[in-house]
Formats: C-alpha cells, sequence, structure tokens
C-alpha cells in the first residue's frame, strides 16, 4: 500500500479553482517530485496536504487513514515535516533553538515543570542540543552552531529548515523548493542533502523548478498545469509527454 | 546564552540583598517595594507580550481582581487573606481563559481590543458596586497574616517581595529555555512553522495569557495588602499603559529588561515630581527618545552595543 494516496483533491478559492481533482499515490521511501509552471497549484498542493488549507473536496489518506482537513499539529503528530518555500524561520531565536523546536512534539511541554527547572527537563534538553547539533552537522550548517538565525545567508536559512524538519523525526517530508535562490553550487549541495535525506529512509516530496536537480532525485514525478494534473510517471515518461513538453514550451501538441 | 543569563541572577539576588542596608529611608524602602512588585508583573507581562507576541492593554484589570479579591472577601465575608489570595488569582485564571480561548482562534491580533474592553468592564465594576468596593473612594484592606505572623513593617514586605522577585526571575528564565518557552518563542517567530512543528498554537497563547494575569492578580493582591487600601485606580486604563510602557521601555523579550523597565518607571514621576506639573509632559518626552533611539528597548539595545547578547 502507498504511503500516502490523494484522491480527486480539490480547493476553490472563491471562483479560483487552484488544485483541480488531483490524484497521484506515493510509495514509502522513494523522491517524489511535483513540477508544473508558476502558478500551476504545487505550494497549495503542499499546502493542502499538511494542513495548511481544508480541501474543498476530496480525500487524503496516510498510511490508510483519513487525514484531509486535519491541522498541521495533528499531521505533524503523524509524522509528516515540511519546509517553506518563502522562508519560515524564528528569526526571534538561535540557529540551534530553531532546530530544538522540530523536536516539540518528542518533549515533556510542561508548563511548571519548566518554570521549576525540574532536572528531568534540563536532562532531556541537553540530550536535544547534542541531537540538534548533530542535524546541523548533517545539513552541513555546524559552523552556525551558535549563531542568531537573522544573522545567516539565505542559503544557510533553506538547510536550517530542513534540519529543523528533520528533528520531528518524519516519515514524509515536504520540501518546499529547497534551491530556490541558491546559486549553483549550492544548490548542487542540497541536491546532494535531499539524496542523503532519501537515504535515511524518509519518503521525500519535492517541488522545485531546478530541472536539473528534479531528474537526478526523483523516482516518481507528479506535473501539475492550472491546478490540473497533466502527467504522472518516471523522469524518463514524463520528459516524453507532450503535453508537458506543450505546457512548458508553450506549443500546441 | 544560558549560563549568562543566569549570571544576572546573582546580580539581582546581591542587589536586592544589600538595598535594605544602603536606602536612607523608610520612603526608599517603600519605593523599592512597588519597584519590585511592579516588576514581577513586567515579567508576567514580557512573557506573553516580548516572548508570545501577543499585546494585553488590560493586565490592570487583573491586577484589580487579585487586589480587590483580598480586600473584598476577608472584609466582607471573613475570607482568610491567603483563601482570598489564592480565590482571586483562580477567578482572574478563569475569566482570562473564557476570553482568551475564543479571540485566539481568530486571526490577527484581536487580543489587544478585548483585553481593552475587558479591563475597562473590570474598572467599572469596581466603581460601580460600591456596597462591597467602597466605589471610587476604594477601602481599607485588613493586614496579612499567616500562622499567626502578620506581615505589617516595610521591612518585612521588602523581603518577602524580594525573594518572590528572586523567584520569579529565575522561573522566567527557567520557562524561556525549555520546551515550552521555545514553542512560545516559535509561534512569535512563525506561526505557521511552529503549527507544522506540531506546537498547539491556541493551547500556547491561552496558557501564557493565563499565567501572565494569574501573576498580575498576586501582585494585585499583594499591593492590597502591603498598601493597605485599595482604589479603583489600580485597574484603570492608565496603569495597563503603564505596564505595558514598562516592558517596552525595558526590552520585549528580556528578563532583565523587564526589571530595568519596572525599576525606571516606578522611579521616573518621583524623580519628576520637582517639575510640579509638567511631570506628565517630560515623562512623555523621555518615552518618545527613549523609543526614537532604543526601539527595541534599554537592555537588548545596550547588550548588542557591547555584545553580549542577554
Amino acid at each position: 500500500m502507498a504511503l500516502l494516496d490523494v484522491t480527486n483533491l480539490s480547493i476553490h478559492f472563491g471562483g479560483v479553482k487552484a488544485v483541480q481533482d488531483v490524484s497521484f499515490s506515493i510509495d514509502a521511501g522513494i523522491v517524489y517530485a511535483v513540477i508544473g509552471p508558476n502558478g500551476a497549484g504545487k505550494t497549495t498542493l503542499f499546502n493542502l496536504i499538511t494542513g495548511v488549507y481544508k480541501p474543498t473536496h476530496g480525500e487524503i489518506r496516510l498510511d490508510g487513514e483519513s487525514i484531509g482537513g486535519k491541522s498541521p499539529d495533528e499531521l505533524a503528530r503523524r509524522g509528516v515535516a515540511r519546509t517553506f518555500q518563502n522562508l519560515q524561520i524564528c528569526m526571534n531565536m538561535s540557529a540551534i533553538e530553531n532546530v530544538m523546536v522540530g523536536a516539540h512534539l518528542r518533549l515533556d511541554r510542561n508548563l511548571l515543570k519548566a518554570a521549576l527547572r525540574f532536572p528531568s527537563i534540563t536532562r532531556r534538553d541537553a540530550e536535544l542540543r547534542a541531537e540538534a547539533l548533530e542535524l546541523m552537522r548533517f545539513v552541513g550548517l555546524d559552523k552556525f552552531a551558535d549563531s542568531r538565525a537573522d544573522a545567516m545567508p539565505y542559503g544557510a536559512l533553506k538547510r536550517l529548515e530542513i534540519a529543523r524538519a528533520l528533528a520531528m523525526k518524519p516519515r514524509l517530508i515536504f520540501l518546499d523548493e529547497p534551491a530556490a535562490g541558491l546559486n549553483p553550487k549550492e544548490t548542487i549541495e542540497v541536491d546532494e542533502l535531499v539524496r542523503k535525506v532519501a537515504d535515511s529512509g524518509i519518503t521525500v516530496v519535492l517541488v522545485e523548478h531546478d530541472m536539473k536537480m528534479v531528474m537526478n532525485l526523483s523516482d516518481r514525478i507528479l506535473v501539475l498545469d492550472y491546478g490540473k494534473k497533466l502527467a504522472e510517471g518516471t523522469g524518463e515518461e514524463v520528459r516524453r509527454n507532450p503535453d508537458v513538453i506543450a505546457a512548458y514550451l508553450g506549443g500546441h501538441a | 546564552m544560558q549560563k549568562r543569563a543566569y549570571f544576572g541572577l546573582y546580580i539581582v539576588i546581591a542587589v536586592l540583598a544589600i538595598l535594605p542596608f544602603v536606602l536612607p529611608n523608610s520612603f526608599y524602602v517603600d519605593l523599592a517595594i512597588r519597584m519590585a512588585i511592579n516588576a514581577i508583573i513586567v515579567l508576567g507581562l514580557n512573557l506573553l507580550i516580548g516572548f508570545a507576541g501577543q499585546i494585553s492593554l488590560g493586565h490592570a484589570g487583573f491586577l484589580g481582581i487579585g487586589a480587590y479579591a483580598s480586600a473584598v472577601l476577608p472584609t466582607h465575608f471573613g475570607w482568610h487573606p491567603v483563601v482570598a489570595m489564592l480565590a482571586g488569582a483562580v477567578a482572574t485564571g478563569l475569566l482570562a481563559a473564557i476570553v482568551a480561548r475564543p479571540i485566539f482562534k481568530l486571526k490577527g491580533n484581536y487580543l489587544a481590543m478585548a483585553t481593552l474592553g475587558l479591563g475597562i468592564i473590570i474598572n467599572i465594576a469596581l466603581r460601580n458596586e460600591a456596597t462591597y468596593t467602597g466605589g471610587p473612594d476604594g477601602m481599607p484592606v485588613p493586614v496579612f497574616e499567616l500562622f499567626g505572623i502578620s506581615l505589617s513593617s516595610d521591612k518585612d514586605w521588602y523581603w518577602v517581595v524580594a525573594a518572590v522577585l528572586v523567584f520569579s526571575v529565575w522561573a522566567s528564565l527557567n520557562l524561556i529555555d525549555s520546551p515550552f518557552g521555545r514553542a512560545l518563542r516559535a509561534l512569535h517567530g512563525s506561526e505557521v512553522a511552529s503549527k507544522v512543528v506540531g506546537v498547539d498554537v491556541v493551547r500556547y497563547k491561552v496558557a501564557i495569557f493565563v499565567m501572565s494575569a494569574v501573576f498580575a492578580s498576586l501582585m494585585g493582591s499583594v499591593t492590597a495588602h502591603y498598601v493597605g487600601f485599595v482604589t479603583p485606580n489600580l485597574a484603570d486604563f492608565f496603569h495597563s499603559i503603564e505596564l505595558m510602557t514598562m516592558v517596552v521601555i525595558g526590552g520585549m523579550a528580556s528578563v532583565y529588561g523587564s526589571l530595568i523597565g519596572a525599576v525606571l518607571l516606578t522611579a521616573l514621576p518621583q524623580a519628576l515630581a520637582t517639575f510640579e506639573g509638567w511631570e506628565t509632559v517630560v515623562f512623555g518626552v523621555i518615552l518618545m527618545v527613549c523609543m526614537i533611539f532604543l526601539p527595541k528597548g534599554l537592555v537588548p539595545t545596550l547588550a548588542a552595543k557591547f555584545g553580549k547578547g542577554e
């Protein structure tokens, strides 16, 4: 059975049908890419699956359980993590604290115990700090361990978001344009990082405009256009699909 | 940041320990007590405003509930002061939770408006229920006593309030650097990011709002017993604004900023008394200058300048 099953998913904003009747399924352990021209509905699709928007129609199943319309924190509990196209880093915190927040659900969040500095809390926090440092090393940010988030360059913040998502120990991670705005060298680094994440056993769903990266990484690709599913398949299949060529090159196929 | 942050706590303890021996007379002891009480309220308020990013314009109302619980319940109903104080705190907590829950489910900062209204309603209630509260004239508050020991001298009050202040600073520092505190700061930094890592945003906002309201209520009770008299002015809008100004001047999201803000703004009216009638104007100018040159508040600006961080 597929890890994620999406059936006839739609969302309308007033008269705008941002996502229409999209169905696909993602097997566990693969890298799945969602591509399409600007405005095709890729980020909206992510927002639907990660609970930021509620679908107008359709069903989303994670491991057989219907998760359509569930809130982001309920999805987080089920092992769904994501990063954002427009950075969502907490600039009022240090870099490592941003990563530590990712582990929120795995911690004792009691207010009183925290205020009274229970040894169990400080001990767990010390472990978590080490864990977060390990994650920062994993994404290649070890030199920013002591930095404030607002003092870090853009490319590093993109990877900090990935580290935060990994701190959730997710089953499924949604990466919304992890290479957007990066220079070619940084793009290659992110490419390698996504590969490492996938190799660690986490199912990766990727929205990305960098076609080289998409073709290089993805096991399967979903092509969206004007909110509709245009094609789906392996990189080779998608590349040869006449509808896809038409959508990207603007021809009349 | 952590070891350095706790170092400040020792300075606070040292200052509080030395202060009563160097203060020349009871006027200054009284001022120190009021500074410390304000500092405790502002610490709670700063957790809400500075760390969680939510605005309350009605905290004096919560303070009023605590103060009047400690005045009315023992006077008219013969309750023990400790029970009255706790009853005030529980009532405040419930009221805060009932108001906050629906408001935090809305998008946008409606808490400011709701708390503004709530504070005004509490103040009006205190003014109008003259049979119990003495109306605009206020009412006397019985002496606080526990296990046969009554707190009456300024020196006694000083040590009690100083101990509570030290505890509050310590607890605030602990809270900020804990899973709870990080979630709080994260929802301020990016609400959507905190949601997707699993933070139940509404619950955290309600929790910190209730906590800061209860702090204010307890300190209202302390103020009532210490002064021995309460008036509705304790709960009026201007007092809420004054408390918020202490947060902003001292420094948002800064524990020690809360202390500095409370100390300065409690002392300032005294220092400006020589201006006779112009003190409000001078007060206003000082606030404006602070906001223009130190927009992040005193402590964070100075900390950044000397490269220490908090």
